[in-house]
């Protein structure tokens, strides 16, 4: 083991440590809190694949997400008593859907007009959800109950907010992990030099396309993933989360945070989700909130766009 | 065989002339705001996110204008105004430090700029839709409607504006460094244009576009904060299947989308007939993802 791993493990134990202690500790409010800016986090992080390390720029993510939130949906409103791994499975299956959809078309452009029909394509998912009324519940969303946390024929326990924060721990740290090795794995590292330099890329003769392909349905299954769990901890999905501004919160998220670092990301949807808290709860709940959050984004954009833990970003990755 | 006799037959020709109408209306607002897009994205390499806030800003200024003075003309002209010195503005400051960086960062930014002009105007305007009355309120009759005589007027002065911008990058001296500076931004440079000032020229100008857009607009479907995203959206369509920074290609493919659109509307709900140009969209990134109308290089 070198110096280098040794501190990496460290800091990654104690982090746990922290956040495994956390819900027991805080009151709560914050302990919702904390475990949705994971989801968040997770939903970040999923694009940070994209746009940190392939070097895309997701406009779309919503897509992944809401139909990870409404797979989940389909799978507890329709199979009785509600069962958690049968709604990661549907959802899961409607993120890759959607993701494989939005790929196909979306990667035989580049760089801005990647941003743009991802965008687009998100939207067309949007308009389906909104106006199709009898199967998902058009602009009301669809409300469902919360799904036990069962290992067929050793246990079966009700979720309480504690062990729900456990649980999105563990998946988001599972995430976090195999993301991690996949951007360090051969296949991440063709990804990089795609981010680097795309016409060398092909002419060595990697399948570049494909290789995108691969990348956005990865980053969509995840973002999907972040769907189902904020669909299990709210116990709702609604056409809202698949709107836009998702989309756009996880390009905050990722800039605020530091974009190729996959921790980053989630730093920075706690960084927004608290930013957010304070000021209403300073200014009042109507104080248009993302207007100085606005302001942060831009100014990070011009004098720090590697972001809060850009400076971390080398060590990161190593 | 029967079927589509019946279907032909079952197309109410009426019905189809006046979508025809109302499709080329909006398409020639939308064609507007698209040009303004192209422009800046043709000339500074900007995908200018916040292209709809601009619009809906436009609007608003149009509403405040409308009723301090009740002219409708001067409101147009007054928001044109505002809205290409808040584009400088914005140009100089946002935009400036991020020349010669990756384009990326320029789509990021005014993504940002968007978030804070819409959610200004939530702020300050509310949700509540607000109109301006037509400044002209004649009609005249088409089949059993009394079509408004504002709605073609609109469709010539978009018309108009966008003509005389071709006119002027034509002929214009800035016009013409406009152009220069689309074909060798280094040269041009050398030859003594101000090319940073050029770049602020042309964000004003789009900017004064789509603020005109959002007045003309205003009397035929309201004014709302949200209204940005729709409109930027559509555009954003209109210059992929166009062919990016193409003025002519964006031209004709926002009044295809918007005629289509308003011919798909006969039969589904107008909030499904937006499928229709995502269709387009899709097909065109198929067959030919440079745009439909783009000139084979």
């Amino acid at each position: 083991m070198t110096r280098h791993t040794k501190i990496y493990w460290a800091g990654f134990a104690v982090l746990m440590a922290v956040l495994i202690v956390a819900p027991l500790v805080l009151p709560e409010f914050w302990r919702r809190f904390l475990t949705e800016v994971l989801i968040w986090g997770l939903l970040a992080m999923s694009s940070d694949l994209l746009i940190g390390y392939t070097g895309m720029v997701s406009f779309g993510h919503s897509a992944f997400f809401g139909l990870g939130m409404y797979g989940a949906a389909a799978a507890l409103l329709m199979v009785s008593p509600p069962n958690l791994w049968l709604a990661i499975g549907f959802g899961l299956i409607g993120a890759a859907g959607a993701a494989l959809f939005v790929a196909y078309f979306s990667t035989r452009l580049r760089d801005i007009y990647f941003a743009i029909t991802t965008l687009i394509f998100s939207q067309i998912f949007y308009v389906i959800i909104f106006t199709w009324t009898k199967v998902t519940g058009g602009e009301n969303g669809l409300i469902f109950t919360r799904p036990h946390f069962s290992i067929p024929l050793l246990f079966d326990i009700r979720f309480t907010s504690t062990t729900l924060h456990w649980f999105v721990l563990a998946v988001v740290t599972g995430s976090y992990l195999i993301l991690r090795r996949v951007t360090q794995s051969p296949f991440g590292m063709v990804l990089q030099s795609i981010r680097e330099n795309e016409a060398r890329t092909r002419a060595i003769g990697y399948p570049v396309q494909r290789y995108k392909i691969v990348s956005v349905m990865l980053s969509g299954i995840f973002a999907g993933l972040a769907g189902v769990l904020y669909a299990v901890q709210n116990e709702f999905a609604a056409p809202d989360f698949v709107y836009f501004v998702t989309s756009g919160d996880t390009v905050i998220f990722n800039v605020l945070g530091g974009i190729g670092t996959l921790v980053g990301p989630i730093v920075g949807a706690g960084f927004f989700q608290l930013l957010r808290e304070l000021m209403s709860r300073v200014f009042g709940e109507q104080f248009p909130y993302l207007i100085p959050l606005g302001f942060i984004f831009i100014a990070m954009i011009i004098f720090l766009p590697q972001g809060l833990l850009g400076f971390a970003r080398r060590w990161l990755n190593k | 065989m029967d079927a589509v006799i019946g279907f032909i037959q079952a197309i109410p020709l009426d019905l189809l002339i006046i979508q025809t109408v109302n499709g080329i209306v909006t398409g020639m607002i939308l064609a507007l705001v698209a040009s303004g897009l192209t422009l800046i994205f043709g000339i500074m390499d900007v995908v200018n996110f916040a292209h709809g806030e601009l619009f809906m800003l436009g609007a608003y200024l149009g509403v405040i204008v409308v009723a301090a003075t009740g002219n409708f003309w001067l409101g147009l002209i007054m928001s044109a105004l505002v809205v290409a010195i808040l584009g400088a503005a914005l140009q100089v400051v946002t935009l400036r430090p991020l020349i010669g960086r990756d384009p990326l960062n320029t789509i990021l930014v005014t993504f940002g700029i968007s978030l804070i002009l819409q959610n200004y105007a939530l702020w300050q305007f509310g949700t509540v839709t607000r109109k301006i009355t037509e400044p002209i309120s004649s009609y005249f009759t088409l089949f059993y409607l009394q079509y408004p005589w504002y709605r073609i007027v609109v469709t010539g002065l978009s018309a108009a504006i966008i003509g005389g911008f071709w006119l002027f990058l034509k002929y214009g001296k800035f016009g013409v460094w406009i152009r220069a500076t689309t074909q060798d931004r280094v040269m041009a440079q050398a030859m003594g244009i101000p090319v940073p000032w050029v770049f602020t020229g042309v964000f004003a100008i789009g900017a004064a576009m789509a603020a005109a857009s959002g007045v003309l607009f205003a009397p035929l479907g309201g004014v709302a904060p949200t209204m940005g995203l729709d409109w930027v959206l559509k555009a954003f369509i209109v210059v992929v299947v166009g062919g990016m920074g193409n003025l002519g290609g964006s031209i004709l493919a926002a009044i295809l989308i918007s005629l289509l659109e308003a011919y798909a509307s006969i039969w589904v709900d107008p909030s499904r007939a937006v499928i229709v140009s995502f269709v387009v969209l899709i097909l065109t990134l198929l067959f030919r993802p440079t745009g439909l109308f783009a000139t084979p290089k």
